[in-house]
């Protein structure tokens, strides 16, 4: 059984999600998924031994197709949605990657 | 061109020239100019690719006959990209994103003749029950303008229920389309999963995402699903069974169906008024010939739960796309990489979504991973056993779509536990990928839509669709309209 749910779990999410947190966002948060999360305790304890997960509600499969080229998304209509691109080199840009 | 509302009459209509494809397409703009506001059901009208494909429509009248959909003006939620008409998801992360191809529903239904007219109001990327997580406003419920239309296809229902067109799309992950259709009073869909493509579809939760439609008659709902069901190679998850003629399964005849009724599981927190009109709807079904049938669904007290963990899980991964990179919303002021994403995420998520994400993110993280996310896929498993049992003795499973009738706008949304609640007779049915449909079935002293759920084994949409028209026939429930 896992230990409960703290603010230090919430940071260390949101670094892994990527996404800035205010510290509202940090207190509410916090305080939200710790209570889902003691909710889920009853879930945990569901006997399970030997029960296989569904990953999908079909059954997984992978079908597969002949493998041809086909047209697909041109260079201009996929850059045309960038919020910032150089379509005469037909490509994406970034801020820098190193800091 | 008054009282053209139904495919068969819109349809039937111009076939015989008594109105064109442009006359029906201008009459539902001027619908939604008179009534949308103050619903605000839509977010974007495509007046002008509308009325260019009625045009065209109204041109080849050599293939009239061979378009079921003819000229019918249907209304998409915004959660379904169509071809340079932006698609927003109800998130500032796209609020200018116009996609460039159309999801392969936009594209069976104008095959089949279908005028898409506007994009409508949801819940941020699909997350809610209420409708009042979408970032550009809250959509009103048509019959009590102080309540919510539901979630999260709410501007999908109420443009239906104020008969603005006959027909929208909805897409539905833990109850998005039954859940408004019932809180409307329409009719409203969730296929079986993979029954249609869901190319294009915004992803949440890949492995509960459905498409299907919302109408005022089962009829309608049955054709538009008709037009857009069937494999794509475009959807690896699509399945290859062939679709079988709804229209064909409407016979009105429920004599000697079994309706399985899970009642240890409607104990508690169902409202009075909804769960005498959920026993006045088996009644009648038993006085029509159908035999109700006690059955137990032990682990769908748990479906709540198993569903946020595993639809969060989902949406977690699925929502890393949205990096201010290829599409959507860019933070302006970063100045490196890193930064961008996490300023981007941060200015362009709501907090729902964000919420969702952290869940998400947090269950599949090392060290927790198996005591949530693995653990709710093996209940999963459980609960999908239970519909399965419960369907060798049974052909339909009936439950109300909602255990309350509409809540007031703001009442839930400072509490997600309890809105999340709003979808507990709809989850468990969602996690075992079955077919199902809300059908309106009474009203609250105070006038609100009440809906029956029914649910079916996987790919028998005709069972499902023919006791619940045969039900509507008995009833006058999908015939009321909202005060105007």
């Amino acid at each position: 059984m896992p230990a409960d749910f703290t603010s230090d779990d919430l940071a260390r999410v949101a670094q892994l999600a990527r996404v800035e947190l205010t510290p509202d966002e940090q207190h509410l948060f916090s305080r939200q998924l710790a209570e889902f999360l003691a909710s889920a305790r009853q879930v945990q304890e569901v006997d399970t031994d030997g029960v296989p997960p569904t990953s999908h509600p079909t059954g997984a499969f992978s079908p597969l197709r002949d493998d041809v080229v086909r047209p697909s998304l041109a260079n201009e209509a996929a850059l045309a949605q960038a919020p910032e691109s150089d379509a005469g080199a037909g490509l994406f840009k970034v801020p820098r990657v190193l800091g | 061109m008054a009282g053209l509302e139904s495919v068969g009459e819109i349809t039937g209509a111009i076939r015989s020239g008594r109105a064109s494809a442009v006359e029906v397409c201008r009459d539902a703009f001027a619908r939604i100019a008179q009534l949308d506001n103050p619903l605000r059901a839509f977010l974007t009208r495509a007046e002008d690719s509308a009325l260019r494909l009625a045009a065209e429509l109204d041109r080849r009248r050599a293939d009239w006959a061979q378009l079921p959909l003819l000229g019918v003006p249907i209304a998409v939620k915004d959660t379904i990209c169509t071809r340079g008409v932006r698609t927003t998801a109800g998130s500032r992360m796209l609020e200018h994103y116009e996609p460039p191809y159309d999801a392969t529903v936009i594209e069976r239904l104008v095959a089949a003749g279908a005028v898409p007219i506007g994009k409508t109001n949801c819940d941020e990327f699909a997350m809610g029950s209420s409708t009042e997580n979408s970032a550009f406003g809250v959509t009103r419920n048509p019959w009590c303008l102080d309540r919510t239309p539901g979630g999260s296809s709410g501007g999908s229902a109420a443009a239906v229920a104020a008969r603005m067109v006959p027909i929208a799309l909805g897409s539905d992950t833990g109850g998005s389309i039954r859940q408004p259709a019932a809180l409307c009073g329409v009719i409203g869909i969730k296929p079986t999963y993979g029954r249609v493509s869901r190319y294009g579809l915004i992803a949440f939760a890949s492995s509960l995402d459905h498409i299907g439609p919302i109408a005022t008659s089962v009829a309608d709902a049955a054709a538009a699903l008709q037009a857009m069901a069937g494999p794509d190679p475009l959807d690896a998850t699509s399945q290859r069974a062939a679709v079988p003629a709804f229209a064909a399964a409407l016979t009105a005849d429920v004599r000697g169906l079994r309706v399985g009724v899970p009642r240890a599981a409607l104990t508690g927190g169902v409202d009075p008024e909804v769960m005498d009109a959920f026993d006045s709807a088996l009644d009648l079904l038993r006085q029509e010939g159908a035999l109700t049938v006690d059955i137990a669904l032990p682990h769908n007290q748990h479906a709540v739960t198993v569903y946020y963990l595993v639809a969060t899980a989902e949406a977690s991964s699925n929502l890393s796309r949205y990096d201010g990179v290829r599409y959507g919303f860019r933070a302006a002021q970063a100045e490196t990489l890193s930064r961008m994403y996490d300023l981007t995420r941060d200015e362009a998520f709501g907090p729902e979504v964000k919420r969702r994400i952290m869940l998400g993110t947090y269950v599949l993280s090392a060290g927790y991973y198996e005591a949530y996310y693995r653990k709710a896929q093996q209940v999963r498993t459980l609960i999908r056993r239970d519909y399965d049992a419960a369907f060798e003795q049974v052909d339909l499973i009936a439950m109300p779509t909602s255990p309350t009738p509409a809540f007031r706008l703001g009442e839930r949304i400072d509490n997600p536990l309890q809105m999340y609640l709003a979808d507990v007779f709809t989850v468990g049915i969602s996690l075992a990928g079955l077919p199902a449909i809300s059908v309106p079935c009474g009203f609250t002293a105070d006038g609100l839509p009440i809906g029956l759920q029914l649910a079916a084994r996987a790919m028998d949409e005709p069972t499902m669709l023919r006791a619940a028209d045969a039900y509507e026939r008995l009833t006058t429930f999908s015939r009321r309209r909202p005060p105007a």
